[in-house]
């Protein structure tokens, strides 16, 4: 080490590996992961949205969470997006294509990606 | 992609609850269920909540599980890992923070909630054998500072600012000791590291060197870099081999990166550290017995002064500071003096961690700001006394502290308050009794320690513990004088003043202390033959009560010295004079027949 710049290398290059240790950020994308949503792909849904997040930068103010079944099996998988200061968002029928999507357009450009939402599937 | 850390402490109490075990399982079922891409494992320090290991903790999600087995690991795998929902039955029971959610995240519980977190900081959440986490957590960036930014002097005075004082027992200005090392003229001058931690019960020097030894690495190198050493000794005792491992590795570690060495950040400042074994004997705690040990010597005392600032290692200027102490450095250099002396009281600053144990619902570590009161710190933090007991007294500051009685419970802790109703701060044991402690028998265990550990160099300490550990088992027997009282406090005030190092100052500390509080236990054993507390053995008598006696024979069955006689569905006796006084019968009686007197 013989300088600080090499100090500040290793600390960027490994703040994105513990910031998920400093607890749920001020965003949350919660993955519906039961039985249900497992079947219908929900798996890759979170690994796609996992990754967006580590490709945008964005660990330390988004954590990427899951949970048991939401209720609505025939929406599966289903993805929730609780963001501060924001009515919580239902995305439902995801793929890893769309998870790329709302990192995009809604996570980053705080823009809801109304096509994919219950709203837009129920009507 | 990684989406999800599991941490898992690897002190050494959740080591020796299994959680190593738990980790393979962990390892072995990830792997099964074609996850280890996506989840990593992670080892840590303590988290401080040892009473409730194996733990382990979810993220992002902070869900907080405690007595995790290997038989729960599939469970966990299956429904937490993979499919998202919390295993309730083994998250952590926070009884204080009603059951409304049980997902009680670590930091949420009331045993974390009034906590402060500085010198623990980066214990249970960091792997203390990876440096590039420690880095990532502004590690080394302390260092960088002073030997890039600041002099010597600024430094120093940083550390005199922030009002920082030794974590190890002493409580004496850091800054100050750094002042006078600087000031001393030599040709080589060393920094050494207390880390024998030899006060029963206390283990927060083993918790930071197990879960953050990066902390200590960097803060040597500054107060190297402060008093114009190059060189540094750990000592710490050879019964902390998860300690030594770790430290060994980080230190193989700062060395390949430089951070120890020739030339650190191309400042021109040079340091390097070595690590001491210790055999284990509370004296070489002692500063001036310890760095005799260091010298490959037998541990024992010198007069001081000299100081170790003045004349220490090998005849050199040499500052020694605890582990604790050290732990400290890097947050202060970063934050600034200002940041930690907003924190305590007017004479304590920063924070302090306590090694809770004894008659206590959380057994841990837990680290509060200085001026925290007993009653917080027992009752919130430490979910109170067990089994429905009531609060009696704690002992501080182990074998050289005294203990606060329930009247004081709500009195600030910090050094000054506590020498001044008797106790000490010493290294942060601290050991809760409730009702069915005897205070006599608590001085006689702490004073037996002393006679054990006493070195033997000077009388007063070598001999007047024993005449004091004499008296208190005269006491206990039921064969005490009221006259031997004023024997004790006259022993006690000599053996102070006149030993040699603070061992002997400070033995007689937890007999004077009991006698100031609990005087009238004292009374109990010597006039009426009785131990209140139902602990001296040869002041307590079992009887039946032949009214409540049913003949059922289960007491003469469990007693193990054939005490107890009598016939099926009539009246049992036990024979005082055969009986060994174990209870085994009371614990045993179903109609609350037997008593103890
Ligand atoms: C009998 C005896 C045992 C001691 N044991 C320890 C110990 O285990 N750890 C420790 O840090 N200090 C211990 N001390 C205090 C040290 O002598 C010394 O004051 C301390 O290491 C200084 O560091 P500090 O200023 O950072 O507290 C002990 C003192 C005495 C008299």
């Amino acid at each position: 080490m013989k300088s600080l710049e090499e100090l500040m290398a290793i600390k960027a290059k490994m703040q994105d590996k513990v910031a998920i240790r400093k607890g749920s950020g001020s965003t949350r994308i919660v993955v519906g992961m039961a039985t249900c949503g497992i079947a219908a792909g929900a798996r890759p849904v979170l690994n796609a949205f996992v990754e967006a997040v580590n490709e945008a930068g964005l660990t330390e103010s988004v954590s990427v969470t899951q949970t048991g079944c939401i209720g609505i099996c025939q929406y599966e998988p289903v993805v929730e997006v609780y963001a501060e200061g924001q009515e919580k968002v239902t995305y439902v029928k995801m793929t890893p294509e769309k998870a790329k999507t709302i990192i995009e357009k809604h996570i980053k450009g705080g823009k809801v990606v109304a096509e994919y939402t219950i709203g837009a599937a129920k009507a | 992609m990684i989406r999800s850390h599991v941490l898992i402490c690897g002190g050494t109490g959740c080591t020796s609850s299994g959680s190593v075990a738990l980790r393979d399982k962990l390892a072995d079922e990830l792997k099964a269920k074609g996850l280890e891409e996506e989840i990593k494992i992670v080892m840590t320090g303590c988290f401080g909540l040892c009473a409730l290991g194996p733990i382990m903790i979810v993220y992002p999600e902070g869900t907080f599980y405690s007595q995790v087995t290997a038989d729960d690991i599939p469970e966990i795998v299956e429904e937490h890992l993979l499919k998202g929902r919390i295993v309730e039955r083994l998250v952590y029971n926070d009884q204080a923070a009603a059951a409304e959610e049980a997902t009680a995240s670590l930091s949420e519980t009331q045993f974390y909630k009034k906590q402060k977190r500085v010198a623990l900081r980066n214990c249970g959440v960091i792997n203390p054998e990876a440096i590039d986490e420690y880095i990532a957590m502004d590690g080394y960036f302390a260092l960088a500072k002073a030997v890039k930014e600041m002099t010597p002097e600024d430094v120093i005075n940083t550390i005199l600012a922030s009002g920082l004082r030794g974590r190890g027992g002493g409580g004496f200005p850091t800054g100050r000791k750094w002042q006078f090392a600087r000031a001393s003229v030599s040709d080589k001058k060393y920094v050494v590291c207390n880390a024998d931690e030899g006060d029963p019960g206390a283990f927060m020097d083993r918790s930071v060197l197990e879960g953050d030894p990066h902390a200590l690495i960097e803060a040597m190198a500054i107060a190297a870099y402060a008093i114009g050493a190059d060189e540094g000794w750990v000592y710490v005792r050879a019964e902390y081999p998860i300690a030594v491992r770790r430290l060994s590795i980080a230190i193989e570690q700062a060395r390949e990166y430089g951070l120890l060495g020739k030339n650190i950040f191309g400042s021109g400042f040079n340091f390097d550290l070595h690590i001491r074994l210790g055999a284990g004997a509370f004296v070489c705690g002692e500063e001036t017995a310890l760095l005799t040990s260091v010298e490959g010597n037998r541990g024992e005392p010198r007069p001081r002064p000299p100081f170790p600032a003045v004349k220490g290692l090998w005849g050199k200027p040499t500052i020694i500071n605890n582990v604790e102490t050290y732990a400290n450095i890097a947050q202060i250099i970063l934050k600034g003096a200002d940041w930690f002396s907003s924190m305590g009281t007017e004479k304590s600053k920063g924070t302090k961690v306590f090694a809770l144990g004894g008659k206590i619902t959380n057994t841990g570590l837990v680290e509060v700001p200085m001026g925290t009161t007993l009653r917080e710190i027992v009752e919130e933090i430490g979910g109170g006394v067990p089994n429905g007991k009531t609060f009696k007294a704690a002992q501080t500051g182990g074998p050289s502290g005294g203990c606060i009685p329930a009247s004081l419970i709500d009195v600030p802790i910090d050094y000054d308050n506590l020498l001044e109703i008797g106790s000490m701060m010493g290294s942060g044991g601290l050991i809760v009794m409730d009702e069915d402690t005897c205070m006599v028998d608590l001085a006689k265990f702490f004073l037996e320690f002393t006679v054990d550990e006493s070195c033997g160099k000077c009388a007063p300490c070598r001999i007047g513990t024993v005449r004091m550990l004499e008296i208190l088992n005269k006491i206990c027997d039921g064969n005490g004088e009221m006259e031997d009282l004023d024997k004790l406090e006259e022993l006690a005030n000599y053996i102070k003043s006149a030993s040699l190092c603070g061992l002997g100052q400070t033995a007689p500390n937890p007999v004077l202390s009991t006698l100031r509080y609990f005087r009238d236990e004292y009374i109990a054993h010597i006039v009426d033959k009785k131990c209140p507390a139902g602990v001296c053995k040869k002041l307590l008598n079992y009887t039946i009560d032949p009214d409540k006696c049913k003949g059922c024979t289960l007491c003469a069955r469990a007693c193990p010295a054939g005490a107890i006689t009598g016939k099926v569905k009539e009246v049992h006796v036990i024979d005082t004079a055969k009986c060994v006084k174990c209870g085994a019968c009371m614990e045993k009686c179903k109609f609350g027949a037997i008593s103890r007197k």
